[in-house]
């Protein structure tokens, strides 16, 4: 076994020239706890891209920033926040919830994961906001697709497919993200006491406003206590948090209008600054879903309207002890179950929300869950079939992270 | 324009071939006949055209399903049309292959307030998307300028943008799902009503693919609020660089307008005598900068604008003061193709990208072209985000101005990559930047977008001929070139 650290494009090319042809398989990451997502890779070597760091290109007056795929994503929030501009994405910081420390994910890792935070109601995803990439395919071949300039339909949208694609398809190298200016004010207005079903109503409400809302979320009295933030701890009842961003006379405005809409909903406090921030980050990072380090983790992106029934089902189907907060308005349900419960939940969990839409992924679990769950949704067999055909036009002899995101015969090479 | 060559087998079964896709598809759903035909002939790009053998219009997924699967045992070339819109012969026919036009599928499917999102077929045209839901005032926010004809699965195809791009992406960014019948017939249901569809980016990668990789035959888009108010500001240059100065500024600002658009001197005079806008026409470079949002915001905003843009060295200067003023500055740049078209026998519109603080030298460097040709050329400029609209104006009765034409507008977007930008920010690259698309990428590059294709398509039946300048066999592109197992990087750091 042999962990390999390229410090260049064309040394990654090397390894996985060679794995592709001997043919071995790779696992790789960003060397980050985010190499826990998804199902065990069985490989005997590692390519670790931790090593592959530094920023490339920025020009922020033109909202671009390139960097290499090994760099740390709060190195690059770092200096994009000395010139007042940031990740629209809101990247999140799940070091802590996979029992590693904070800081440590790296871009590559990000973006493999598609992995966006609360701004994702208002900014999208991490996909939307890649405009190009250099990658080595399971090939062995270096290519590059989008470009550094926002509008681009040159040639098929190759970046959107390595993003979320956790390196299964192509090793990321380079990544040219769009930067964005960073609100300089950003103010939280929080609705206590609402129960989930009245709490999804007061975000959908807030979000049909033309007040752009940039984050809603709603987390339980058992969440909500475990926030830094004081009255939201001493408040021992339900949060619903209404976020909005911008110039300071935009913020106050819009906070004025949207409280007194909200207000029909139940008693309305605001978060300044400091507070605001800090429970998103809470939000962002899922930092106050359980306190249970052995609690299976699943992340379920629904139809926003439909957050509060499908939690409602999972809670009937499933033990009492579980906990679970809201996000995106409700379209995003991050559910946390015993260790003990029989096939991670996954069953009820899915039945949940199919009449409805949507996807679940078991974010943590033990590998030996994660070997004989479905970590991912289950797809068609037509989607299914054309992944692995995509999976081979990019990784012929299977050697990138080969069953990361489907166990099939077709991941053994032949 | 080389385009794949006919096969001559299947021309000589053309009514055989009808008769078969009658079966699929009943009725007046299967055009044959000659002189009908002829109204399929060319997309938006004129100056190409060739009839196709037969249009085939479904009305049903199960029928688009059956033709794909149909064409596919046949070995017969479908190439999707939407509106026939494209600017860059996306939907150009085939003389041995079939048009399969959506038009039948016009029908919105479901409106979704809750979930802010909208259900269409895709031959449900951009406006109609917009119109439907604006009574409880709401929108789709890509707008092309097309967007009273051009189709929403044509825009999906083309991934197509529009003046708000800058704050609210193209299409890309405002779909949410898909429904896709692949040449085999098969059919894909991408993403949903939840946000991030989960798995590959299929979704993503089906957006934008000029109808290369599947047909579309549902799309759910997400609609906004409509901004509570929107307000623009009309500035006035000497020069375009203090107008690229100008906008630069603003983006330093932390303001990201909801659109920023320029015009040089010759785009306004036209502008300004054909609708009488008030355009300024002592000056060389206009913007006109939207704001839209909460009356707060925009109110803040504007000031900001303004004394950005008199610092930047502006001479004219003006803020609407109603909404009528507002639509008023924008309709000499909404007008500003037909505008030049009076001035002008026939232009052709060119769609590179750039890096916005190129655009003195961009400029500069396409007035010298205008001279090396002997062709005006007037530019209309999403400015907010680097893409270049330069209408070259030329005259088709001319002998050869038509080539010259085309080759000065290859040499422009040649000049887009130089400076780091990209061949086609909206129109696409179907048959017309298809053989500039080397200049662009790699082989390596371009080859892998190929095998993309082959994941979808492994007969290369769907619209074959657009994008790629060469047709690789499926075959062919999937041999790996082994270099001959030589255990490599002693020098790697390891442990
Ligand atoms: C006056 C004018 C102004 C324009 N302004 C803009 C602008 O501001 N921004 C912009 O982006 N574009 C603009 N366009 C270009 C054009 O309108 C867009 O590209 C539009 O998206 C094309 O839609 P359509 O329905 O006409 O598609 P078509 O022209 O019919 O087809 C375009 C491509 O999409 C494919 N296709 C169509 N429907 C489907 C389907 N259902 N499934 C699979 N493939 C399909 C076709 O094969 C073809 O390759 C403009 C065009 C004109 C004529």
């Amino acid at each position: 076994m042999t962990v390999y650290h390229p410090e260049t494009t064309e040394q990654v090319c090397e390894v996985v020239a060679w794995a592709a042809a001997a043919p071995v398989p790779l696992r790789v990451h960003g060397g980050s706890a985010l190499c826990r997502l998804g199902r065990p890779v069985i490989a005997e070597h590692d390519l670790v891209l931790s090593t592959l760091r530094g920023i490339l290109l920025y020009e922020p007056e033109e909202l671009v920033l390139a960097a290499a795929a090994g760099s740390r994503v709060v190195e690059i929030e770092a200096r994009l926040a000395r010139n007042n501009q940031m990740l629209a994405f809101e990247p999140p910081d799940l070091g802590p919830l996979l029992g590693a420390p904070a800081g440590q994910a790296t871009l590559g890792d990000i973006v493999d994961a598609n992995l966006s935070g609360p701004r994702r109601v208002k900014a999208g995803a991490v996909r939307d906001h890649i405009l190009g990439v250099k990658v080595v395919t399971g090939r062995g071949e270096v290519i590059k697709a989008g470009g550094r300039v926002v509008k681009n339909v040159t040639g098929y949208d190759l970046p959107k497919l390595m993003t979320g694609a956790f390196g299964t398809l192509s090793v990321l190298t380079e990544i040219t993200v769009k930067a964005v200016p960073a609100a300089p004010e950003t103010n939280t207005l929080v609705v206590t006491g609402l129960d989930a079903p009245a709490a999804v109503r007061a975000l959908t409400t807030a979000l049909q406003t033309p007040h752009d809302v940039s984050a809603a979320a709603y987390l339980p009295a058992a969440v909500a206590q475990r926030s830094s933030v004081d009255s939201l701890a001493a408040a021992g009842e339900s949060a619903t948090l209404v976020r909005v961003e911008g110039f300071g006379p935009s913020v106050a405005a819009r906070s004025a209008a949207l409280r007194a809409i909200l207000e029909s909903a139940g008693s309305v406090q605001a978060l300044e600054t400091d507070d605001s921030k800090r429970v998103w980050r809470e939000v962002r990072d899922v930092a106050l879903l359980t306190t249970d380090q052995d609690a299976l983790v699943w992340r379920i992106s629904v139809p926003p309207a439909a957050g509060a029934e499908v939690l409602a089902a999972i809670g009937a189907a499933l033990p009492k002890s579980v906990e679970s907060f809201l996000d995106w308005g409700g379209g995003l349900i991050w559910l946390a179950v015993p260790a003990d419960t029989p096939g991670a939940g996954a069953r009820p969990i899915r039945a949940a929300f199919a009449p409805f839409g949507g996807h679940a992924t078991l974010v943590r679990a033990p590998d030996s869950v994660r070997m004989v769950e479905e970590v991912f949704q289950p797809t068609s067999a037509a989607l299914a079939a054309l992944t692995d055909r995509i999976k081979t036009q990019f990784d012929p002899s299977h050697v990138l992270n080969p069953g990361r995101v489907r166990a099939t015969a077709s991941e053994i090479p032949a | 324009m080389r385009m794949p060559t006919p096969n001559d087998g299947l021309l000589q079964r053309r009514s055989e071939i009808v008769d078969r896709l009658r079966g699929v598809v009943p009725g007046p759903g299967v055009i044959g006949e000659r002189d009908l035909l002829r109204a399929y002939e060319c997309d938006g790009l004129t100056a190409y055209r060739q009839v196709p053998l037969a249009v085939v219009l479904p009305s049903t997924t199960a029928q688009v399903s059956d033709t794909l699967r149909l064409c596919q045992e046949m070995g017969l070339k479908v190439v999707p049309r939407g509106a026939g819109t494209s600017l860059s012969g996306g939907a150009l026919p085939l003389a041995d292959g079939i048009v399969l036009g959506l038009s039948k599928f016009n029908r919105i499917l479901d409106i979704d307030y809750d979930n802010r999102c909208v259900v269409a077929q895709p031959g449900v045209t951009n406006l109609a998307i917009s119109q439907a839901v604006t009574e409880r005032g709401f929108y789709y926010a890509p707008d092309p300028s097309s967007q009273i004809a051009c189709t929403i699965g044509g825009n999906v195809a083309e991934n197509a943008g529009g003046v708000h791009c800058l704050k609210y992406g193209l299409t890309t960014n405002n779909v949410l799902g898909v429904e896709v019948v692949l040449m085999s017939g098969e059919v894909v249901r991408l993403g949903g009503r939840h946000l991030d569809a989960g798995g590959y980016d299929v979704l993503g990668a089906v957006t934008g693919s000029e109808g290369l990789l599947g047909v579309i035959t549902e799309v759910t888009v997400r609609i906004l609020p409509k901004p509570a108010t929107a307000r623009a500001v009309l500035v006035g240059f000497p020069t375009s660089r203090q107008a690229g100065d100008c906008v630069a500024a603003i983006i330093a600002a932390g303001i990201i307008p909801g659109g920023m658009e320029m015009m040089d001197g010759p785009a306004i005079r036209a502008a300004e005598d054909f609708v009488k806008a008030g355009y300024p026409l002592d000056v060389d470079a206009l913007l006109i900068v939207e704001l839209d949002g909460p009356e707060a915001e925009v109110d803040h905003l504007i000031g900001e604008v303004e004394s950005i843009a008199r610092q930047q060295g502006a001479v004219s200067l003006r803020v609407s003061q109603s909404e009528e003023e507002r639509l008023t500055f924008w309709a000499g740049r909404k007008a500003a193709f037909p505008a030049v078209g009076r001035i002008s026998p026939d232009y052709y519109c060119m769609d590179g990208t750039i890096p916005r603080g190129r655009l003195p030298e961009v400029l500069t460097r396409t007035s010298e072209l205008s001279e090396t040709y002997g062709l005006r050329v007037a530019n209309v400029f999403h400015a907010g985000d680097g893409n270049l609209h330069p209408l070259i104006l030329y005259d088709a009765n001319v002998p050869d101005e038509l080539e010259r034409a085309e080759q000065f507008g290859a040499d422009i977007l040649k000049l887009c990559v130089d400076v780091g930008g990209v061949l086609t920010g909206e129109h696409g690259v179907g048959v017309e930047k298809r053989d500039l698309m080397e200049y662009q990428f790699e082989a390596a590059d371009l080859e892998q977008q190929q095998r993309l294709k082959c994941a979808f398509d492994p007969d290369g039946l769907l619209n074959p001929g657009k994008m790629f300048p060469k047709l690789h066999r499926c075959a062919e592109l999937g041999r790996m070139h082994v270099r001959g197992g030589k255990l490599p990087f002693p020098d790697l750091p390891r442990f």
